[in-house]
């Protein structure tokens, strides 16, 4: 497994820290734990991780109400009882009503697989502390049929968090950790780059510009990210809107055209039509 | 080999364990760092630090620890915002004041004097003129008087004569991750919890399932309920600057429990008293004002109201049209202050000063007043209190 290693993609661009905490998971064989701003890329990299190195994915993407116990299994009472009112056959087997849980499903894998656990932070506090014992050793007990799981092959976990709680520091230390970087003007230019290929090299500069003067305007409740530019840039090709249009020089001075694509909040559009107008008034042409 | 670095980083106050140095030196032993420098500092960054908040003094100390101590000063003044450098060093001095920083040589001779200073001493001063410490006249450290100071992070301000204050506070919101000594503050902060079933029906009811199910002739008959949560609706109003900048960490910690105990928690700040407007965002206090009146209307009278504040101010700023210390207030704050009472009539004080001194200030004692004496200090005993008359 250790000869696998991750250098990122053909649509994926990763720099070289991200490469080496993923290689440094996937060799020693513990988690991932990947933080950044929203829309640099996070969930992807499990995708792309599964991808580059030809092995199957799960996803277990946690909400406000998911519990630890829904990624292992779920014992389906509810339905068990059904079936006895109605005289089912299957009711004599309890296992009928064990429902596996993407971990369960993981870990029953032929092939070595990659497991997303996306959003961690979303969930209760005492979430990751429940998973705990189930990422070291990667077993569990299933109770209701006596019956221990165990991993047929440690799965590479990637998991991700946006910050919105702390996670329990007993969990931290079993993980590796990395921290997306809003990425800087030139490996920006090579993510565009992989995902519009001949992309006119005036129009990737004039956008680039103008995404970053976007990005420095003070204030912002959400800058736009990466998501967000290769949305745009999608838009001013499908509009083919010529480089001379974005070279507006200053955003001051000027809005990009559909900037809809990158503000996402009405309040940012508001403060940026202001910021706009303001300077238009200050500097007449 | 490592482990000298690894009690530097414990020294640096970072929580590395004996298990993240492990898995380090096991990565290591697999091979993964065998090529270059950049490769073993990218590896020992994923092993050994958990928290980007942490990612800059990571860098720091293994600059200082692998490299050298010459590299530091680069990452030193990469750590102030280039603005403080730049703007606050051409654009806010005097002629005068640049004259007095030539006397040392000029503004990078401070830098760098500052930056071997740092790497000399290595435990806290005070006193003298010599370290950087506090209440000194050397040029560097918190609390100084030489009008080339250069204001050190950490410290609150004091005399704010300071060239360039490095007091991250200046440009920071208070940091509500800080989780040392909280968890006593969300315990006491629980009890305010008023549980509530809302939203989607998916938890089993059982015994009303068993009714249901006894009254259909024993056909099953499924009755769900939605989770209870928390119902408790908070705003919270936080004094910022000024002599509140003693009380800045209790305060964090304060704000710190709250944010996670309360899932609708609203938080403004204000300095020193409520006028027409308070802010959410503490940087940029002065373009984004949030009216008073706004804030009446939005959240309904269930919303409880907690002001944290120490209430130490000149009696004029409550009292008096005008008496704001920071803008011309129309109508006194006394005034505010009452309509939010009128508006939102569970409400508390809590005051970070101890209940001794709060009645040698007179403004406390008007305050105090106006609250009809639900003011408590910020003190475990104090929250129970609070709490109790909140229900």
């Amino acid at each position: 497994m250790a000869d696998q290693r991750f250098t990122g993609t053909s649509s994926y661009i990763a720099t070289d820290d991200l490469t080496m905490a993923v290689n440094a998971a996937v060799t020693l064989q513990r988690p991932i734990l990947v933080k950044g701003e929203p829309g640099t890329g996070k969930t992807q990299l499990a995708i792309e991780v599964a991808q580059s190195l030809g092995k199957p994915l799960h996803e277990w993407h946690i909400k406000s109400t998911t519990k630890a116990q829904q990624g292992l299994y779920e014992y389906d009472a509810v339905a068990r009882l059904r079936d006895s009112q109605l005289g089912d056959d299957r009711v004599h087997d309890i296992s009928n009503y064990i429902v596996r849980g993407e971990v369960w499903e993981a870990f029953e894998s032929e092939l070595q697989p990659v497991l997303l656990i996306d959003e961690i932070d979303k969930a209760d506090i005492e979430f990751p502390n429940d998973l705990l014992r189930e990422l070291d050793r990667m077993e569990f007990f299933v109770y209701e049929t006596q019956e221990l799981v165990k991993a047929r092959h440690r799965p590479i976990i990637v998991i991700t968090s946006n910050n919105e709680k702390e996670l329990p520091d007993a969990f931290l230390r079993r993980c590796f950790f990395h921290y997306i970087k809003f990425p800087d003007l030139e490996t920006m230019a090579q993510i565009v780059d992989v995902h519009f290929p001949g992309l006119k090299r005036e129009l990737l500069r004039e956008a680039l510009n103008a995404f970053y003067k976007v990005r420095d305007v003070r204030g912002l409740k959400k800058k736009p990210s990466t998501s967000e530019l290769l949305d745009w840039i999608k838009l001013l090709l499908a509009e083919d809107i010529p480089p001379e249009v974005l070279r507006g020089g200053d955003s001051k001075k000027a809005i990009p055209p559909l900037y809809g694509a990158l503000l996402k909040n009405e309040q940012d559009v508001h403060l940026f039509e202001q910021l706009v107008f303001l300077d238009r008034r200050n500097n007449p042409q | 080999m490592l482990i000298p670095f690894f009690y530097m980083l414990r020294e640096g106050g970072m929580k590395t364990s004996i298990t993240e140095l492990l898995t380090l030196l096991e990565a290591m032993k697999s091979g993964l760092a065998g090529q270059s420098v950049d490769d073993f500092y990218y590896l020992a960054r994923a092993s050994l630090v958990k928290d980007e908040a942490h990612l800059d003094r990571f860098d720091r100390i293994f600059a200082a620890y692998f490299k050298g101590v010459e590299d530091s000063l680069a990452d030193l003044v990469q750590a102030v915002p280039d603005e403080w450098l730049r703007h606050q060093a051409e654009l806010m001095l005097s002629e005068e004041e640049r004259a007095q920083i030539e006397a040392l040589g000029g503004f990078e001779a401070l830098m760098r004097a500052l930056q071997e200073r740092l790497d000399e001493q290595d435990d806290r001063h005070e006193g003298g003129n010599r370290w950087i410490g506090t209440a000194g006249t050397s040029p560097f450290g918190a609390y100084g008087y030489n009008p080339e100071g250069v204001r050190m992070g950490q410290e609150g301000s004091r005399n704010r004569s300071a060239v360039k204050v490095w007091d991250r506070r200046d440009y920071r919101n208070l940091d509500d991750s800080v989780e040392l000594g909280t968890r006593n503050i969300k315990v006491a902060l629980r009890r305010l919890r008023k549980f509530a079933r809302e939203g989607a029906a998916d938890q089993l009811d059982l015994d009303d399932t068993i009714d249901k199910t006894a009254r259909n002739a024993g056909l099953l008959d499924i009755r769900m309920v939605p989770e209870r949560h928390n119902a408790v609706k908070v705003l919270l109003c936080l004094d910022i600057g000024g002599s509140m900048d003693d009380h800045v960490r209790i305060c964090e910690e304060m704000f710190s429990a709250a944010r996670s105990e309360f899932k609708r928690l609203e938080y403004f700040y204000f300095h020193n008293f409520i006028y027409e407007s308070l802010w959410k965002d503490n940087r940029r206090r002065h373009a984004e004002k949030t009216p008073t009146l706004d804030i009446m209307h939005k959240y309904g009278s269930d919303y409880k109201l907690i002001f944290v504040g120490d209430a130490t101010m000149s009696p004029y700023e409550i009292v008096y049209a005008g008496g704001s210390v920071e803008h011309w207030n129309e109508e006194p704050g006394a005034v505010w202050m009452q309509r939010l009472l009128n508006t939102f009539p569970k409400a508390i004080w809590l005051n970070p000063e101890p209940r001794e001194r709060w009645d040698y200030t007179p403004s406390t004692k008007l305050v105090r007043e106006l609250m009809d004496d639900r003011m408590y200090p910020l003190t475990l005993a104090g929250l129970d209190s609070a709490i109790k008359t909140l229900h």
